[in-house]
């Protein structure tokens, strides 16, 4: 198929915004969780609303790993589903705290955000900034705000591609975050770009481009 | 700098947009999905769907309207109303909301806040409180099917208890009417919310009084509230939304811009 895009239906509730996103831009989109389909698929979705346990146990049961793993078209990764992209998380099953081992699509942990007194989850509109020129961000401002819910985030590493910045932090690196993440053919973002307006949609579109 | 948040709220009742005061006398506003659109393209950084009749009776009702609206809206929005259980909830997260605001059934069941936190996330539960300031005790209350005039009643909670108890079962985020300011255009009830933020580790969004711009400024500067919720001062064109924001801005309050 050509052009073709597929959300891996991971299990989790609120996939139909990401694919309503997508159809705005006049995009068809097929939501699925068949091997087959995903694999073949010119570019993957992977979504994610919930925990990082209850994602990982339904991609598991669903025997997606594998396939996830030997994924080499564009892949963009969404909230949680940009989480499960790094080597583990430390949201664990609640009252318990080992890590949850996530996709390890590339290195990177899981860190519950330390925000100083400022509120959590980290919820709203926050800038972002990328790091360097690419595809993903392409023309989109310096700065621009874009919609982040979570409590959890990757902190600023080698595979950051764009950050953001929130808490008050006496040290100020301590505030900073991977607002996107990127390994060869894996992007992936913090923020709903399905939910940023203008901003979304422009990355959205550099991404059927990709 | 996470950006404050300008939240216009769409009271539905029988599918269409309607504004009453002090949770009375609901006149008609107009069609649930045109409105929605333009307050998206007009720069709001949220939406609230409140269906006011629906805690208040008992019929199922009908909220296809939500995944119309997931279909046009590309800013976040929450559903209130009507919400009891989590497979309520969770039918309203799969036509597409990204957040569930419960109220009066999380006091008759505040197990409820804890069944939706570890099912859904709680990031997408979000507890709406109606408080109310008795002048006589001088002490703030938290009433219950305020939706219907005829069956609102006081609970026994305080409000800075309930607000308290509501984050530890696990809720993402408080919104508070302030019933006293409801629809009267007065301001922000200041004084209220800034106790009320005191005790609150989530976001907390202000609700009832918006009448003029300042009321948006002392609420954000006075109160730190993470957004400000208001319904007919936008539904009247009272205020216009991008110069409120441009506005907001020049006061020192961060902004996201609204659409160019």
């Amino acid at each position: 198929m050509a052009n073709s895009l597929v959300i891996v239906n991971t299990g989790c509730a609120n996939i139909s915004s990401v694919k309503f996103a997508f159809e705005r831009l006049g995009s068809s989109v097929e939501v699925s969780d068949d091997v087959t389909i995903i694999s073949k698929a010119q570019r993957v979705l992977l979504p994610g609303v919930g925990s990082a346990p209850a994602a990982m146990k339904s991609i598991r049961k669903k025997q997606l790993v594998d396939c996830l793993r030997s994924l080499t078209q564009p892949t963009l990764g969404v909230c949680l589903g940009m989480q499960l992209m790094v080597n583990d998380s430390q949201e664990g099953e609640f009252g318990k705290t080992e890590l949850t081992d996530c996709l390890g699509l590339m290195p990177g942990r899981v860190h519950r955000m330390q925000v100083g007194n400022q509120r959590l989850p980290h919820m709203g509109w926050n800038k972002v900034s990328s790091k360097y020129d690419n595809p993903l961000f392409k023309g989109i401002g310096d700065g621009e705000h874009f919609y982040f819910v979570h409590s959890f985030a990757v902190n600023e590493y080698e595979h950051t591609l764009a950050t953001c910045e929130y808490g008050n932090n006496a040290i100020e690196q301590e505030n900073s975050f991977s607002a996107a993440i990127h390994k060869n053919n894996f992007f992936g973002v913090q923020f709903h770009p399905e939910r940023s307006s203008d901003a979304g949609a422009h990355l959205l579109q550099n991404f059927i481009q990709l | 700098m996470l950006a404050r948040r300008i939240i216009p709220c769409l009271d539905v009742r029988d599918g269409v947009v309607v504004k009453g005061v002090k949770f009375r006398n609901h006149e008609i506003i107009g069609d649930i999905v045109p409105l929605a659109k333009r307050y998206a393209e007009a720069g709001a950084d949220e939406l609230v769907f409140y269906d006011i009749t629906a805690s208040s009776d008992q019929r199922v009702v009908d909220k296809s309207w939500v995944s119309k609206i997931a279909q046009v809206i590309d800013i976040p929005f929450c559903v209130a109303g009507g919400i009891k259980t989590v497979e309520d909830a969770g039918k309203i997260l799969e036509m597409g909301a990204d957040k569930i605001s419960i109220n009066s059934p999380a006091l008759s069941n505040p197990e409820l806040i804890k069944d939706l936190h570890d099912t859904y996330g709680q990031q997408c539960v979000v507890i709406g409180v109606d408080s109310f300031f008795n002048e006589e005790t001088g002490q703030y209350e938290v009433y219950q099917f305020t939706g219907d005039e005829s069956r609102t009643q006081k609970t026994t909670w305080q409000t800075l208890d309930w607000v308290k108890e509501v984050q530890r079962k696990g809720a993402g985020e408080i919104v508070l009417n302030c019933m006293n300011q409801d629809g009267v255009r007065k301001g922000y009830d200041i004084k209220q919310l800034a106790a009320v933020r005191e005790v609150c580790n989530v976001p907390l969004i202000a609700s009832g009084g918006a009448g003029e711009m300042s009321h948006f400024s002392d609420v954000f500067k006075q109160a730190d509230v993470d957004g400000a919720l208001a319904a007919s001062v936008f539904h009247k064109s009272i205020i216009d939304i991008p110069e409120l924001k441009l506005w907001l801005s020049e006061q020192g309050i961060e902004m996201r811009s609204a659409k160019k």
